[in-house]
């Protein structure tokens, strides 16, 4: 057997142990959902009505409920969140299990996303774009029949020049005339050029100049501020000496491959700061991904204090009461 | 030792970086938190609005970004409800409309149960088209938004009756993961009304440098990653917060324990690296 095999199998064990152990002889066990059951009124007339709403609650809540009226049913295991914190837990564990290298549970956790991604995208797009954007405008009354009771539009026969630019734009599935949709596709980097054109020449290139043209000297109430003046210098020797070094018509030697030389510098402290940043976002990935390994799975810790109960109020209580 | 440094296997680095993140959250460790000017900033821009002021708050992101965010969207709301601001949440992205609702949950209905759906808050929810929805919004908000997140006309929302396009608004709070974003609002929203729109963002640490350029004029404040969020959190809770606060309320402080451990290893593991760098090109070594 492979010194790997040997150490996934060794791993496995542990941590099935441990998870065993922590859900067998823990007196609060560990991974568990509850909700409440609020009654939901139909309508005035019906105020206590066959509908229910489902609401997640704190385990703490449980207890507490479960020691005030042993067997109530009103705030109750759920059998759905909980999966879902087990389905979330071995998820979370299957990714991170990439790093010590590729395995099946890796490729179950990716391909579930993708598809799952997929899926949803598939759903927005169909509920967010075409129903209220396409056939509420064309047929309000029968959307507002059908699906958006609060839809308030009126009938418009100009969206047909979208529906039709859609089906064109799908004409390129076809094996044949797939050229048919190159219009409607011309269209949409038309409209979007120009629409991003007049916003970066105005919010990027010229916000941006006016932006760099700042004073040297900084002088406040009389007085030269050295450390606002050293910022506005170096903040135009950085955009400076950044055009400079992109400014290949002229070889960069002598005073010009100096002051690139200088640009180089600031683009590599703006590449290291930038490093930086991505550092921290995914170390930030990283914690909230154990924290809730930690508190939601393993009940390991609890900072948001949802398994504190107050005194008086005995776990051993809330869990006499299970039946 | 130097052998062993140079041929360490890559996964020794993982299991050591996942220990620094663990340890922490499992002792729970925080530090105390100095507030930068752009935090400040952020801070400033929201309490210098009066009470009824309208504030459009932008959910542009989703769970994967919750991480860096969630926290700052917490403290943008509470700040905003204690300040007695009206509150019109929207999204340009999908799940940004769940995150809305969770944020409200949170938020909204555990610590200001006082506050009314379309009195003091409203949730318009999420609206595809991107950018094109900021320009849109821009000169008639109706157009695109005939009802909220609830299906609710929004003729019949008290706190939009008087409300047409989005330059009513007394302040943008975007908090975004990517695009469209903060990118966006500051280009398609602020620039061409520099008199009439404001914006504070906080963002994910993959796109705050991207943001810089705009800082000060087109952009006063930001909150650049877990680090702004933990800022920020440190002066809405100085100012409102109280000792009851739940959890919730300490998120993005709690994640800066973690963050200092792990990149105290990040540096070790840089200088351990140059050094062996180092020491090869010494010796010659290729």
């Amino acid at each position: 057997m492979q010194r790997s095999t040997v150490l996934w199998v060794v791993l496995l064990i542990c941590g099935a142990a441990f998870l065993l152990g922590r859900a067998a002889f823990s007196a609060r066990g560990m991974g568990n959902a509850y909700v409440r059951m609020v009654p939901q009124a139909v309508d005035a007339a019906h105020p206590q009505g066959r509908w229910q709403a489902v609401e997640p609650v704190a385990p703490a809540e449980y207890w507490r409920a479960q020691a005030a009226t042993p067997g109530q049913t009103t705030v109750r295991w759920s059998a759905a969140n909980t999966v879902g914190i087990w389905v979330a837990a071995f998820f979370t564990l299957a990714v991170l299990s990439f790093l010590a290298g590729d395995n099946p549970a890796y490729k179950i956790a990716e391909s579930v996303l993708v598809g799952v991604s997929a899926a949803y995208w598939m759903v927005v797009s169909f509920w967010e774009v075409l129903v209220p954007n396409l056939l509420g405008r064309l047929a309000p009354a029968v959307v507002r029949a059908w699906a958006l009771p609060g839809l308030e539009a009126d009938a418009d026969l100009f969206y047909l020049v979208p529906l039709v630019l859609g089906v064109l734009l799908l004409w390129r599935l076809s094996p044949r005339g797939a050229w048919i949709a190159r219009w409607p596709m011309a269209f949409i980097i038309g409209v979007f050029c120009g629409l991003r054109l007049v916003t970066f020449i105005h919010a990027d290139f010229l916000s941006q100049i006016r932006n760099t043209i700042v004073p040297l000297a900084v002088v406040e109430r009389g007085r030269l501020s050295l450390w606002d003046s050293l910022r506005n210098l170096t903040l135009v020797m950085g955009v400076l000496s950044c055009l400079v070094y992109f400014f290949f018509s002229v070889e960069h030697r002598g005073l010009v491959g100096k002051v690139a030389h200088v640009g180089t510098w600031f683009l590599m402290i703006t590449f290291g700061a930038a490093f930086g940043y991505t550092v921290m976002g995914r170390i930030a990935l990283l914690a909230i991904r154990l924290e809730f390994l930690f508190d939601d799975w393993l009940w390991l810790i609890d900072p948001y204090k949802r398994r504190v109960l107050e005194e008086g109020v005995t776990l051993l209580q809330g869990l006499g009461g299970l039946g | 030792m130097y052998r062993h440094l140079r041929d360490l296997d890559r996964r020794w680095v993982f299991l050591l970086m996942l220990l620094a993140v663990a340890v922490p959250i499992l002792l729970q460790s925080r530090f105390p938190e100095t507030p930068s000017a752009l935090s400040r900033a952020v801070f400033e821009q929201i309490e210098s609005l009066a009470p009824g002021d309208r504030v459009l708050l932008a959910f542009d992101y989703d769970p994967a970004s919750a991480g860096e965010l969630q926290p700052m969207a917490t403290s943008f709301v509470y700040h905003c409800a204690k300040k007695g601001l009206r509150l019109y949440f929207l999204a340009l992205w999908p799940v940004g409309s769940q995150m809305i609702e969770r944020t409200i949950q949170e938020v909204i209905d555990k610590d200001f149960p006082e506050l009314v759906y379309g009195r003091d808050y409203v949730d318009l929810g999420y609206k595809s088209g991107g950018e094109g929805v900021i320009k849109v919004i821009l000169t008639d908000i109706r157009q695109l938004f005939s009802t909220d997140a609830r299906g609710t006309p929004v003729d019949r929302i008290p706190m939009m009756a008087d409300v047409r396009s989005i330059r009513q608004m007394k302040l943008i709070v975007s908090i975004s993961a990517g695009t469209p974003g903060t990118k966006e609002w500051v280009q398609y929203a602020v620039t061409p009304y520099p008199d009439e729109l404001r914006i504070v963002a906080g963002c994910t640490g993959v796109q705050a440098p991207l943001m810089y350029p705009y800082i000060p004029d087109q952009l006063p404040g930001l909150l650049g990653a877990i680090k702004g969020a933990a800022e920020y959190e440190e002066l809405v809770m100085r100012t409102y917060g109280g000792a009851t606060l739940s959890g919730t309320y300490t998120e993005a402080r709690r994640r800066m324990g973690p963050q200092l451990v792990a990149h105290v290893l990040m540096i070790l593991l840089i200088i351990a690296g140059n050094a062996i760098y180092f020491a090869e090109r010494r010796k010659g070594v290729r």
